[in-house]
């Protein structure tokens, strides 16, 4: 089977956001493979390893994302793509990211494609579903379970707290929900193993695509922080009155009980 | 200039989700006057479309299909396609649910547009409008805008005020009759997990637990007091992970980000990851018995105490309160 997963690097979750001058600050910040993705990459791997096959791992950005590629590759995927805008491309968007990400995996013949349902990061959950509407092919998002047999699949969605069990089939774009697996760490055979596997680079060109092609729809004008909050207030007094006194400001000061 | 706008109104076990109602509100600040447009998909739709008239849309399109009884993208994006193409609207609003997530980026791929999802302010209104969505989980917020063409955007349920409901507005409702074909996924089977059906991301109240809940059990009286106050249960990723409960319910930067009206935090530290998910509730109450919690950072109140006693002497105060007649 020719599985690709599609992986972001982003903040580390630990990471606090510094916002100057309308852009995120990010000297000295810590970078991970986005945690949905990192479903992905785990998915992809125990797909491969129960029906055979390779696994891509395919990045688009910058040379900073060859860390998180060489990751998803000591987990056990066997080759990484990374398409390198940094130098074409100033501002992108969702549409910008699924034209090329498609575009390059239009003549591969993936049979499943596996990406995060939504990145920490830019929070819009879209790439994943726009791919596989450009490539013509089906997609199901925030997916608990897969289970393939042949060129049949049949996989649980994630659907607000309900669960969904859908039946389809091959090629199959998926986006992956907490609670689909538990990614493994790479081991230190696994790092070793990183170093020589296949990190093919690419930039639009090699795409055949122009900037204009995937020319942004959509323009951040800024960014900045949420209000801070002020400090609450810390009931006193025995644990029953502090509740009543609870329950009576939530109902006559906040009024939202 | 004023701009025709569609939205989709989402209904759910046969009532339309407040998410609609929300939709056409955004609507109308984009419309500048325009007309509003409001879209029902389903087996049997038509008996509501009043009521979306009724919270401000000009018009309501039906598509009533057998196929459209349950959400899938190819049957949804078909028939909405179809509207779109006999509408040609300047701009789309969808609410950012399960079905908005799961349906947007697919109509944005067709329509070659753009799409500025999970929006939580509009400022400005028509060609001039700014659209504010929160980035890394609501730990910094983005303003952004349509370069032109088509205006598409996604909005987040519960923060934009629906307007008010009127029950003499009249607007003209109309069907039209789509083919449906080529289905790939069939729906097997659903799974109600979800609190009494009260979706965490629409919830106006949720309790959270976290690991001082301790077990599954521990997670009853939290669910007590969410049905008391018409809410729903959340959790920390710490107690999915000690599988207190299901990863569905997981508030935080990995899980839901929530913004309901009130948010109670029950034994819950306060992890960074976990605030990124619920720091832009309206109120927010802690209870946690460690007094230097971070989670008391972000409270609007605070009671330092133990959750099995605080939490079963709330319930019964919110009985004493909701059984007064009232004031």
């Amino acid at each position: 089977m020719n599985i690709y997963a599609l992986v972001k690097r982003t903040f580390d979750t630990e990471e606090k956001i510094v916002v100057k001058n309308g852009a995120i600050q990010e000297d000295g910040a810590e970078f991970i493979i986005n945690p949905y993705d990192e479903y992905a990459v785990e998915e992809a791997i125990q797909v491969r390893d129960e029906h055979g096959g390779e696994v891509t791992v395919l990045s688009l950005g910058g040379e900073d994302a060859e860390k998180q590629l060489r990751t998803a590759l000591a987990m056990g995927a066997d080759k990484a793509v990374l398409i390198n805008t940094e130098d074409d491309l100033d501002e992108m968007d969702e549409f910008s990211a699924a034209k090329i990400i498609s575009e390059y995996l239009k003549d591969k013949d993936a049979d499943l494609i596996i990406a995060g349902n939504v990145a920490i990061d830019g929070g819009s959950g879209q790439v994943g579903p726009r791919v596989a509407e450009l490539l013509g092919i089906n997609y199901v998002t925030t997916i608990t379970d897969l289970k393939i047999d042949g060129t049949s699949a049949t996989l649980v969605r994630d659907v607000e707290g309900d669960s969904e069990t859908i039946e389809t089939s091959l090629p199959l774009l998926v986006t992956a929900q907490q609670g689909l697996n538990e990614p493994r760490y790479p081991s230190l055979p696994g790092i070793m193993k990183a170093k020589k596997k296949p990190l093919e680079e690419l930039e639009l060109d090699d795409l055949d695509l122009d900037e204009e092609d995937v020319e942004a729809k959509t323009k951040t004008i800024d960014i900045f922080m949420p209000p801070e909050k002020a400090a609450g207030r810390v009931l006193e007094g025995d644990i029953s009155d502090q509740v009543s006194e609870l329950v009576n400001l939530l109902n006559k000061e906040a009024k939202v009980i | 200039m004023s701009k025709n706008v569609l939205v989709l109104g989402e209904a759910r076990e046969g009532e339309l989700r407040n998410v609609s109602f929300e939709t056409i509100a955004a609507a109308k600040t984009i419309s500048e006057g325009g007309t509003v447009t409001a879209v029902l998909l389903g087996d049997s739709v038509e008996n509501l479309a009043q009521e979306m008239v009724q919270y401000g849309a000009d018009r309501v399109v039906t598509v009533e299909h057998p196929h459209l009884k349950q959400y899938t993208s190819d049957a949804y994006s078909q028939a909405f396609m179809a509207v779109y193409e006999q509408e040609k609207p300047d701009a789309i609003v969808l609410g950012h649910t399960a079905l908005g997530k799961d349906l947007s980026p697919k109509l944005a791929s067709k329509l070659s547009s753009g799409l500025i999802s999970d929006v939580t302010k509009i400022e400005g209104e028509g060609d001039a409008a700014e659209f504010i969505r929160p980035i890394y989980s609501g730990k910094a917020f983005e303003k952004v805008q349509s370069k032109g063409g088509l205006l598409f955007i996604t909005i987040r349920p519960n923060n934009i005020e629906p307007l008010a409901k009127d029950e003499s507005r009249s607007g003209d409702v109309s069907s039209l009759s789509v083919d449906i074909t080529n289905l790939r996924s069939v729906i097997a089977n659903v799974v109600r997990k979800s609190t009494e059906g009260v979706d965490l991301s629409e919830a106006k109240v949720i309790i959270a637990g976290g690991r001082g809940v301790k077990s599954e059990d521990g997670f009853k009286p939290l669910e007590e007091l969410a049905h008391l106050l018409g809410g729903a249960v959340g959790a920390s990723r710490g107690a999915c992970d000690a599988d207190y409960c299901d990863y569905s319910l997981q508030i935080g930067q990995t899980g839901k980000v929530v913004t309901p009206d009130l948010y109670i935090a029950v034994g819950i530290s306060g992890a960074i990851q976990h605030m990124a998910g619920m720091s832009n509730s309206k109120v927010i109450v802690a209870i946690n018995k460690d007094p230097e919690a971070n989670i008391f950072k972000v409270a609007d109140y605070g009671i330092v105490g133990d959750l099995f006693e605080v939490v079963p002497m709330m319930i019964e105060e919110v009985k004493k309160l909701k059984g007064s007649p009232a004031v």
